[in-house]
């Protein structure tokens, strides 16, 4: 590994995924800054979440599919033969579309989950971190009075929170986001969004979406796929103003998708 | 009314008739039965024969040995057939799915829950009894039940596991958990109500179970308890074989209330795994 510290930025060279005999990226080169937020946008079916389940490796997990090429996290290629996937996603998080807490924990246990599961919970901190994660997801002061109720209790846009705070307990240096939002109504939507630029002083944050709004509000950078290719990645402001692709300017423009 | 409504409400109220009749006409004869059964078991039941010892004498003969040897055997067999049968489907559903060895089992499976007890029996005999030399004895016949509802409960296993949404695996996952982490801490936890329920058939099944005893070779008459997984034993419906034989009717009185207490002991079993699958469906619900 190179001597850089540990910040959390992911290079993408041309990586590849196949789902069976199905192609589902091609050539796929981007750079990920570390502490912002990196917003994937595209239409159904251009690979945007298969890209991002790349980025923990949990897309090598369904049945016949694979990858091809490098990525590298803070230098280090994630899928060189020595690296131990689970300890990845212990440094690379992850938010899913649906809220889906565990529904056996009270809202504390699935604060502590990811540490208890892997058996690294200090109990003597267990209280401190409840309360960092929970506000650190904008959550605790709506919970505090009942961490001991089931978290599949909460409204669904407390448990995406809740799904939020699950992940940062574990102390990621990456939170990748998988269309968090598109289960929840414009509220919830607008508390996550809020949220999403807080978290960004300490976490480099991925998120995919398919609501262009939500990238353009949220996001630092930007990146176009189209059919399981990267079309164009700029600076958030710049794609949506001064898009450089043909195929860019059509989908911001709502031509198609 | 429209002549074609009248018809057809007609006959909307006659099929309802039909399908009442099927759920009663069963039920009736069951009730019938009970009634009966309880009706000729009455001169036996009373502790007394609870806590007597097989006799001549059809009055003094009770049924200890016979209800002991069974809760015995359950036990032993549920301690056997449950950490296997949940260690087999937690392979087949979580690690070999789509595997061909998987597949082969599965098939397998699904056949030797239809072989014929008695079979299970015979192999019971010769694996058990002969070659591993456990002998006439509780840990033979508790094995050969153990193999009979093996396929119950894996297949009951396999049903719950199946209905733990891959949402919940993902979380794991993404959170770093090993797949042996998933398993434990998050899928078995919530297919816990679903296993209990496979083990609530395999207890109805086993504690019933008469033809592979026999053929390995449980006593009929014994006046003492077992001392241990190794002694010789009976079991309830070894017990009721062998009054309902008898050619003296007064035997016939305690073949009754053998079955009384062989289904007490069956309801109280299921009763207390259905109690604790409710308990824990409660807690997955989250109204503790």
């Amino acid at each position: 590994m190179n001597a850089q510290v540990a910040t959390g930025r992911f290079e993408a060279e041309d990586a590849d995924a196949w789902f069976g005999p199905k192609q589902v990226l091609r050539k796929v080169n981007l750079m990920i800054p570390e502490r912002r937020i990196t917003a994937v946008i595209g239409p159904s079916g251009c690979g945007k979440s298969t890209f991002i389940r790349c980025l923990n490796r949990m897309h090598e997990l369904v049945p016949g599919a694979r990858t091809a090429g490098r990525i590298r996290l803070d230098g280090e290629n994630i899928y060189a033969p020595d690296v131990d996937p689970v300890l990845l996603r212990r440094r690379v998080g992850m938010v899913f579309q649906k809220p889906n807490p565990f529904p056996t924990m009270s809202i504390r246990d699935n604060v502590l989950s990811g540490l208890r599961l892997t058996g690294a919970l200090d109990r003597s901190r267990a209280e401190a971190i409840v309360e960092q994660a929970l506000r650190a997801a904008a959550l605790w002061e709506e919970v505090r009075d009942r961490l001991g109720e089931p978290g599949v209790g909460l409204s669904g846009g407390q448990q995406q929170r809740l799904c939020i705070a699950r992940t940062l307990a574990v102390s990621p240096e990456v939170v990748l986001m998988d269309e968090p939002c598109s289960a929840l109504d414009p509220i919830a939507t607008a508390r996550i969004e809020d949220l999403l630029s807080e978290l960004k002083a300490r976490y480099t944050i991925v998120i995919v979406t398919h609501n262009m709004q939500q990238a353009a509000r949220v996001s630092d950078r930007t990146a176009f796929f189209l059919a399981g290719e990267l079309i164009e990645v700029a600076e958030t402001d710049n794609l949506f103003t001064y898009p450089v692709d043909r195929r860019t300017e059509d989908y911001i423009t709502g031509k198609f998708g | 009314m429209h002549p074609e409504t009248r018809t057809r409400r007609r006959n909307e109220r006659l099929f309802r008739l039909l399908c009442l009749s099927c759920l009663f006409l069963p039920l009736a004869m069951l009730v019938w039965l009970l009634g009966d059964l309880v009706v000729k078991a009455m001169p036996r039941l009373h502790m007394d024969f609870l806590s007597g010892y097989p006799s001549r004498r059809a009055t003094d003969a009770g049924v200890l040995p016979g209800m002991i040897g069974s809760l015995y055997l359950i036990f032993l067999t549920v301690s056997l057939a449950m950490p296997i049968g949940v260690g087999a489907a937690i392979y087949l559903e979580e690690f070999g799915r789509r595997s061909r060895l998987a597949h082969l089992i599965e098939v397998n499976i699904a056949n030797l829950a239809g072989v014929p007890s008695i079979i299970y029996g015979l192999l019971g005999l010769e694996i058990f009894v002969r070659v591993l030399g456990l002998g006439r004895s509780l840990l033979a016949g508790a094995a050969t039940l153990a193999l009979l509802v093996l396929p119950v409960i894996i297949m009951a296993t396999r049903e719950a596991l199946r209905t733990v949404p891959d949402s919940l695996r993902e979380a794991a996952v993404g959170l770093g958990a090993t797949p042996w982490q998933v398993v434990r801490q998050v899928v078995l936890p919530q297919s816990m109500p679903g296993i209990m329920t496979g083990c609530i058939l395999a207890v109805s099944r086993a504690i019933g179970e008469t033809a592979p005893l026999v053929v390995i070779g449980a006593l009929t008459f014994i006046t003492f308890l077992p001392d241990g997984v190794l002694a010789p034993f009976t079991a309830l419906p070894i017990q009721i074989f062998n009054w309902i034989s008898r050619p003296q009717a007064a035997f016939a009185h305690n073949a009754a209330a053998g079955i009384v207490v062989l289904m007490g002991t069956l309801l109280l079993l299921n009763a207390t795994a259905i109690y604790l699958r409710g308990r824990m469906e409660r807690i997955q619900k989250g109204t503790h």
